[in-house]
This record gives structure tokens, C-alpha cells and sequence, in this order.
């Protein structure tokens, strides 16, 4: 979870413009204090992500193995290839795919659940930290759990299709099938943490309009949809982001898995770059990669801001 | 559906719904951690034949095997110094840049803030590559610094807005009276706002100790011996080298995630509180 709202820090700049007008006391030493505090921060964020970044669209433009200097320059050779490569068209399709499923599948469910753990049942405790038991595993983890559940052989699978006396599927290695496999597990590991999101939103609402809707006859779906639904439409668009960003940067869960194959069916933005990027050294095509992921995850940021934050 | 005593008002058909669903969920959250528990319990034949239930022989040299060779021992270790030293650079770094933007006036304040807010809108892996040539002309490639510095300054956007909004919200007059006394911005650092923000220090701690000890693509890219692996790596040198052996890959993931799930349900309130606000107050 390094990279977050993006929105929030849009969101931001106002807010400390508000700041510098307001008047705070000055205390003597401020010079050394600044010469202290932030230049740690600073040549850490720079040298480490704000340079990287311009260097990654430097090297784009090159073909390069990343020894000596990059001298062979190729122009946007580098994102013709790239989108004229079958697996890189694959792989954005793919990441598409689990933006759509996070937003059609995992939050729908993440907020019925939160839903029902809002009652005040016995046992909400425990189903809320099992729900949220996958969100703090590895990825890695979560990804080879998986696979051996998936495995045709030893596998969970194998033993339902043993049971049921149908043929033992191999899902990962079918290239039909195998990126829904990774979609059920992308699901299973992070809707209990959308769910705590809601579930934070829900006890946050105000109880007596409710009451109101109650008294008025409202049923339970119309209080859910024309109440509660819009109260907690600050919080969905929370998860929506947070979901869509995962989704764009999911690399660990699919390495375990599938690697990317079969036949680079479940490929990613960010396992082709690391399989066909990073693994062969070529700079200039990885780089190119990640300048398309850059400018996606900036436009959606921006975009996002504009379109759905304009009410916070 | 969400209004308080409702249990009062609960019909029984409803509380079954309820119980019913959440069970099922629970079930397909709990079934596969568990067949990996009680797989590493097995032999592989056992395993094939009989994959949910108890094993027919409980094997626990799968386990003591592990435990007591240095290989898992030592992949603990890689994870828990890369970690450490991660959260430890990340607050304290964090921590003193928010202070000034927070609250010292200076030229170009806002500018900077912004400067590290970009850091949130895009993730490691789309500068991956010209991050492995910087640590590598830096001579940090298979050191811990290779991984513990990238992850320090990708987190520093988040860690440092979350601190800034707190400190901002810590009463005026501390300030103030601080200030007449003539205590410097240093002391006040130390002395008022360090020990009034223990909170915001175990939210970023916890936000960035969780990101560390399971990330996976920074140590791929920057480590390349085994001998400073930390555990997701490891594991998956375990997985390739043992192959098809699940029973004893099974009980290898399961020592790896068990140091998680312990301190997950000994500390749950914090670690849930942590991860979610961490996502919500920024």
C-alpha cells in the first residue's frame, strides 16, 4: 500500500494554501530547522522516485541493455513495439479486467457484508477479523495457497472434481480459464479490507436519519438504497480508488500463480514489464512500460479528482 | 438493516440469512488456510488422496525439518532487519518533514508539500528499471539499503501527509505557550509533539512494517543471493526447488504466514485500525 489517494493529495493543495494564510506563531530558529528536517526527505524522494520516474521516460526512448550509457535512440520505436505486442495488449485488457471485477464483484460484496456486521449479532468480531485475515497475508502467500488449491493433481480441485467424478480441471493452465482463477483470488484476498472501509463509513452514519426513514415506512432496501447508499458515498469512492489502484499495480499475486502464462493469458502491466522487461534487460521496452503506467494512473487520478470529488 | 438494537427486533429468518451467509464466506476464507495447515501434516500421498480432512499420520518431521534448519530462520531475519530499518527511516524521516510543513513558515512551502504528494500517485513498479540501475551505480544492489531506501521514499508521500494532518490538528495554545517561553522549533519537536502524536506514529509504523515485511518486487529485482532473501522470496526458491512436494511447501508457507497471523490476532484492533485509517485520514 505505498501508493494512495492520489485524489486526497489533489485534495491537499488547497487545504495548505489555507495553512500558509493562517497565522501561526514563529519561533527563533527556523533556519536550522529547515536545513535538518527536510533534507532528509527530500534527496531520498528525489533521488529515489522523482528521478527514476524522469529517467524512466528518458530510457523509453532508447534501446538499451542498461550497461555504459543509453546511446541507441530509437524515438517511440519503443511504444509501437509495445502496443503492437499481443501479451502487452493482454496484459491491459487483463488489468482492465480486474478494475471491472473489483468494482462489479468485490465492493458489491464488501458492503453486503459490512452490512449484515453492523447488526449487532454474536460473532460480528470474529467473522470481521476473519474477513480481514487475507488482507494482512502476503500476496505471495495468498498466490501460493492458491495455487495449491487450484493444483489438478494434489489440489482442493482435484478433489471436488474427484468427488463429483468429473474430469480434474487444470485452471491455471488453461488460457480460457486461467485469469479467472486469479480474479477469485484478487476477490478473496482484499475484500475484507474494503469491507472495513465500509464498515468504518457505517458506524460513522448518522443514526437518527435512519430512525426518520423508519418512521416514515421506509423498507429495508429503500433505506438502504435512498439512505444509507448516498451517506456512504464518500466512502465508496474510497474504495473505488483504492481498488482501482491495486488493481493496476497487481504483480506479487499473479507471480506465484501463473507467472503471467499460459501463454501470457494473465499477464499484467507490471508482470510483462518485469518478464519482458526486467528479466531480458531491455531498459528502453520496460521503461516504456512503465511510462504508459504512469500516465494512466496519472489520468485517472486527475480525472477522478475532477469527476467525483467535486462534492468533498 | 443498520440501525442499532436491531437484534431486538431480529426475526429468526433473518438471523439465519445472516449466520448462513457469513458462514459460507468464512468458510472460503478459512478452508484454503486451513487444507495449508493441515497439508504440511501429510504425506504427499496422503495429501492427494485426502486433501480436506486430517491427515491419516500426523508427518511433524515436515515441520521440525524446517524449524530446525537455519534456512527459514534466516529469511525471518532478512525480513525483520529490512523491515525494521524501513520503519524506522520512514517515521523518523516522515516525521521531521511534516513537522515543518506543518508548522514552520518558509518560501515554498505548499510547493514542496506537493512535491511529495506526487509520490502517491503512482506505485514502484513503473520506475522499476531506472531504480535498479540507481542502486546498482550506487553499489547497493544485494544490500539491504538496495530495498530499505526505495521503500522508505515510496512510502514518505503517504507517512508524511498523514503526519502533517495530525500534528496540524494538535491544540494551538501548546504552540503558543511553547513559543513565549522560548522553546526553539528542535525542543518542541522532542519534547510536545513526538510524545502527543504516539497514535499517528503506530498507524505509519504498522502501514509501513505491513508493506515491508510482504513485499515481494523491490527485493526480486534488487537481491539476487539467497543468503539475504527475505521470506517472499524464499519461499518461492523454496517452491521451485521442491516442486511438486506440496506437503512440504504447504508447511513452509504456513511457518512463513504464522508469524503474521499471531501477531495479526494479538494486536488485531491496532493492525485493523492502522491499515484502514491509514487509508482514511489522509
Amino acid at each position: 500500500m505505498t501508493n494512495v489517494s492520489a485524489t486526497t493529495a489533489i485534495g491537499h493543495a488547497a487545504d495548505a494554501r489555507r495553512v500558509a494564510r493562517r497565522k501561526s506563531p514563529t519561533a527563533r530558529g527556523r533556519l536550522p530547522v529547515l536545513i535538518l528536517f527536510l533534507p532528509p526527505a527530500l534527496l531520498l524522494f528525489t533521488i529515489f522516485v522523482i528521478m527514476p520516474m524522469g529517467e524512466a521516460a528518458w530510457y523509453s526512448l532508447y534501446r538499451w541493455d542498461g550497461y555504459g550509457l543509453p546511446e541507441q535512440f530509437v524515438g517511440l520505436r519503443n511504444f509501437e513495439v509495445l502496443f503492437g505486442n499481443g501479451a502487452f495488449l493482454t496484459a491491459l485488457k487483463n488489468n482492465f479486467l480486474i478494475i471491472v471485477v473489483s468494482l462489479l464483484l468485490q465492493i458489491p460484496l464488501a458492503i453486503w457484508l459490512a452490512m449484515m456486521l453492523a447488526n449487532r449479532i454474536k460473532g460480528v468480531i470474529v467473522f470481521r477479523l476473519i474477513f480481514f485475515l487475507p488482507y494482512v497475508l502476503a500476496d505471495v502467500a495468498a498466490g501460493l495457497i492458491w495455487r495449491f488449491v487450484y493444483d489438478g493433481d494434489y489440489g482442493l480441485f482435484a478433489a471436488v472434481a474427484g468427488f463429483l467424478g468429473v474430469e480434474t480441471p487444470y485452471v491455471l493452465a488453461d488460457k480460457d480459464l486461467a485469469i479467472y482463477a486469479v480474479l477469485a483470488v484478487v476477490v478473496w484476498k482484499y475484500f475484507g479490507f474494503h469491507m472495513m472501509l465500509f464498515i468504518a463509513g457505517l458506524q460513522s452514519l448518522d443514526k437518527s436519519v435512519l430512525e426518520a426513514a423508519e418512521i416514515d415506512g421506509a423498507t429495508g432496501w429503500q433505506k438502504f438504497r435512498f439512505v444509507t447508499l448516498p451517506l456512504l458515498g464518500s466512502t465508496l469512492r474510497l474504495s473505488v480508488f483504492f481498488a482501482v489502484v491495486g488493481s493496476l499495480q497487481l504483480f506479487d499475486m499473479i507471480m506465484p500463480l501463473t507467472g503471467g502464462g499460459p501463454f501470457n493469458s494473465t499477464q499484467t502491466m507490471v508482470t510483462f514489464l518485469y518478464n519482458f522487461g526486467v528479466t531480458r534487460m531491455q531498459v528502453g521496452l520496460g521503461s516504456a512500460v512503465g511510462v504508459v503506467l504512469f500516465v494512466i494512473c496519472v489520468t485517472l487520478a486527475f480525472s477522478y479528482k475532477r469527476i467525483f470529488m467535486r462534492h468533498d | 438493516m443498520t440501525e442499532t438494537g436491531s437484534s431486538i427486533r431480529m426475526s429468526a429468518g433473518t438471523k439465519i440469512y445472516l449466520y448462513v451467509s457469513l458462514t459460507i464466506i468464512a468458510a472460503v476464507v478459512v478452508v484454503p488456510l486451513l487444507t495449508t495447515a493441515l497439508g504440511g501434516f501429510k504425506t504427499l500421498g496422503d495429501l492427494r488422496i485426502n486433501p480436506f480432512g486430517l491427515p491419516a499420520e500426523w508427518q511433524w518431521s515436515n515441520y521440525t525439518d524446517i524449524l530446525f534448519g537455519d534456512r527459514y530462520w534466516r529469511q525471518m531475519m532478512n525480513s525483520l532487519i529490512i523491515a525494521t530499518l524501513t520503519v524506522f527511516l520512514t517515521v523518523s524521516v516522515a516525521a521531521m518533514a511534516a513537522f515543518t510543513f506543518a508548522h514552520v513558515r518558509f518560501f515554498g512551502s505548499n510547493f514542496l508539500l506537493n512535491y511529495f504528494l506526487i509520490g502517491l500517485m503512482f506505485p514502484a513498479a513503473t520506475a522499476i528499471l531506472p531504480l535498479f540501475i540507481r542502486i546498482r551505480d550506487l553499489g547497493l544492489l544485494n544490500t539491504y539499503w538496495g530495498v530499505v531506501l526505495p521503500q522508505v521514499a515510496f512510502g514518505l508521500g503517504m507517512s508524511i501527509l498523514l503526519f502533517r494532518n495530525y500534528f496540524r490538528n494538535l491544540p494551538e495554545e501548546l504552540f503558543q505557550a511553547a513559543f513565549v517561553d522560548g522553546c526553539g522549533y528542535m525542543r518542541f519537536f522532542w519534547h510536545v509533539t513526538l510524545p502527543l502524536s504516539r497514535p499517528i506514529i503506530a498507524t505509519v509504523a504498522i502501514v509501513s512494517f505491513v508493506a515491508s515485511w510482504n513485499s515481494y518486487i523491490l527485493p526480486l529485482i534488487m537481491l539476487n543471493s539467497e543468503s539475504i532473501y527475505p521470506w517472499p522470496l524464499g519461499i518461492m526458491v523454496y517452491r521451485g526447488e521442491f516442486g511438486t512436494e506440496w506437503q512440504l511447501v504447504l508447511a513452509f508457507i504456513t511457518l512463513t504466514i504464522l508469524p503474521t497471523i499471531i501477531v495479526f490476532f494479538l494486536a488485531q484492533k491496532h493492525i485493523i485500525a492502522g491499515l484502514t485509517a491509514g487509508a482514511v485520514k489522509s
